[in-house]
């Protein structure tokens, strides 16, 4: 059984069809990547897995339970963390306050420094900044301190939207080797990504999502040297 | 001496206009909106502090406490069944003007409860006048107790805000409400409790600004209510410390424009102020310069 399993989901703006019953699944321990342009709806999708979007029709089941009705700030504590397109870290607050906040729905204190600790051990730039304020960190800090923020949920899904974008080449390479290890230390990851080449080197299967459908899927190495995922999305 | 004297008055009346200030601030920086009802507020708090003076004999410190559940049970009400469904509104327009209409709904409502006749409120404060310099400076015991309460609130309220978790969870909702749900908070519950912290201070402003002013109608809240909302722009609005500035800046410009220049023209110099520096400095004294970094 898939761990999160999508079910035809339709999900709207207003009149304007975002999805139009995309479905898909992802699998204990896999990395899944969902790539495709702008607009495609990749953002969309992630919003309407962890509630902040309703879905109009279709299914979420998440570890067999029905979550397409849950709301938004129940979906952490069910072992969903997402980490939002350009970070959203609270900037007022320091480096400290956002990973605490990522904490938020834990009560055992003993465990929270513990994972405190590893996100540290992780992100020892973080640890360096521990209180300096979030904003005044550079994007590809950030965008750490996002994934530390998550991570502290303790989840066993993570999903990551646009991790790599806006972020020099050096902290492009060094987020995909954090992805990598997230993953091998036993947390599933759904990865969204436009830099379509990093993301499938590192993913197990993919999905390329196109105006609000799913045109293709496969593994990820297949779709790496598929013809019309190269032209379109690899610029070969 | 009468400088001082008006100095201290002024402190004082400004801490009553923080105390409401702090109530808008919270408000606008958590649910971006501004709750025009909130001077009406304070005026519910203090016919419920009287009414609990006159027709029930309570002590002066139960009225308080009453006056307070009421405006915390109003507030949080206000928001659940007329703010809440306009949140995701498309224009923020419609809650602005809703927040005007649930002003004019409580004025009208107390109106018809108690009649338009202004009631004389007993002051709740037993606390002795204070004469210093051997009689010529003479501080109220409201005075007293207005900015000692101003400072105890202000503490309080910081040190919730910046250290417990609920606070924390406050300034996150204020900066992103969707990337604080994904934390797993809950942003209505967060809204709800911001409102019942702004309508309970409203409260202690009431029963503060009617035993040094003791005069209660309807329309008690309104100009209070503006002014506060006054200093909180003045201060920066979303700003917790700015509030408390602004309150205090407003009430001595407001006391010495009354002593010095004229009492007729205080009020508009106050306004004036607001203009000059919104001209120089658009975000408030203390506002948050708007900063994105991509």
């Amino acid at each position: 059984m898939a761990m999160l399993e999508a079910k035809n989901l339709h999900v709207y703006y207003g009149v304007i069809q975002a999805l139009k019953g995309i479905s898909f699944e992802v699998n204990q321990g896999e990395v899944i990547a969902l790539i495709g342009a702008n607009g495609a709806g990749k953002t969309t999708t992630l919003h309407t897995l962890t509630g902040l979007l309703p879905a109009k029709q279709g299914h979420i089941i998440f570890e067999g339970k029905d979550i397409t009705k849950v709301p938004a700030h129940k979906i952490v504590k069910m072992g969903i963390a997402h980490v939002p397109e350009g970070r959203r870290v609270f900037s007022q607050l320091s480096v400290y306050e956002n990973l605490m906040m990522g904490a938020f729905t834990r009560k055992d204190k003993g465990e929270i420094a513990e994972s405190l600790a590893n996100v540290y051990k992780r992100f020892p730039r973080l640890e360096e900044r521990k209180t300096q304020r979030a904003g005044t960190l550079s994007g590809g800090e950030q965008q750490m301190l996002a994934m530390g923020r998550a991570l502290m949920s303790r989840p066993r899904i993570i999903l990551m939207d646009e991790p790599s974008m806006g972020l020099s080449p050096i902290f492009v390479n060094e987020i995909f080797d954090i992805i990598k290890e997230v993953s091998e230390s036993g947390t599933t990851v759904l990865l969204v990504e436009q830099n379509a080449k990093k993301a499938l080197a590192i993913a197990d299967r993919a999905y390329v999502l196109e105006t609000g459908e799913i045109s293709l899927e496969g593994r990820a190495e297949e779709l790496l040297h598929n013809e019309a995922v190269q032209k379109a999305y690899l610029g070969e | 001496m009468s400088f001082l004297s008006y100095m201290i008055n002024g402190i004082s009346l400004g801490s009553v206009y923080a105390i409401i200030a702090l109530g808008y601030t919270m408000v606008y920086g958590i649910a971006k909106m501004l709750n025009f009802a909130h001077g009406d507020v304070i005026m519910v708090g203090g016919y419920a502090a009287l009414t609990m003076l006159l027709n029930a004999n309570a002590s002066p410190l139960a009225a308080v406490l009453v006056s307070i559940v009421v405006c915390t049970v109003l507030g949080i009400t206000i928001e659940a069944v007329a703010y809440r469904p306009l949140r995701a509104a498309a224009s923020p327009l419609a809650v602005l003007i809703t927040a005007i209409g649930v002003s004019y709904l409580l004025q009208n409502v107390v109106l018809l409860i108690f009649g338009s006749n202004p009631k004389n409120f007993q002051s709740v404060i037993p606390v002795p006048d204070l004469k210093l310099a051997g009689g010529a400076l003479m501080i109220t015991g409201e005075t007293i107790v207005t900015i000692i309460s101003c400072i105890v609130i202000m503490t309080v309220l910081t040190l919730f805000i910046n250290r417990t978790r609920t606070g924390q969870a406050m300034q996150a909702v204020s900066e992103d409400k969707g990337a604080a749900q994904l934390m797993g908070i809950n942003v209505n519950q967060t809204i709800a409790l911001t409102f019942a912290i702004g309508s309970g201070l409203a409260a202690v402003a009431g029963v503060l600004l009617c035993s040094s002013y003791p005069s209660l109608s309807p329309y008690t809240g309104s100009m209070p209510g503006i002014k506060a909302f006054v200093a909180a722009v003045f201060g920066g609005i979303g700003s917790i410390p700015g509030a408390m500035i602004g309150g205090i800046l407003l009430g001595v410009i407001e006391i010495l424009a009354k002593a010095y220049i004229s009492s007729q023209l205080a009020d508009a110099i106050v306004f004036a102020v607001l203009i000059v520096v919104l001209l120089v400095k658009p975000t408030g004294l203390l506002g948050k310069q708007i900063q994105e970094k991509v």
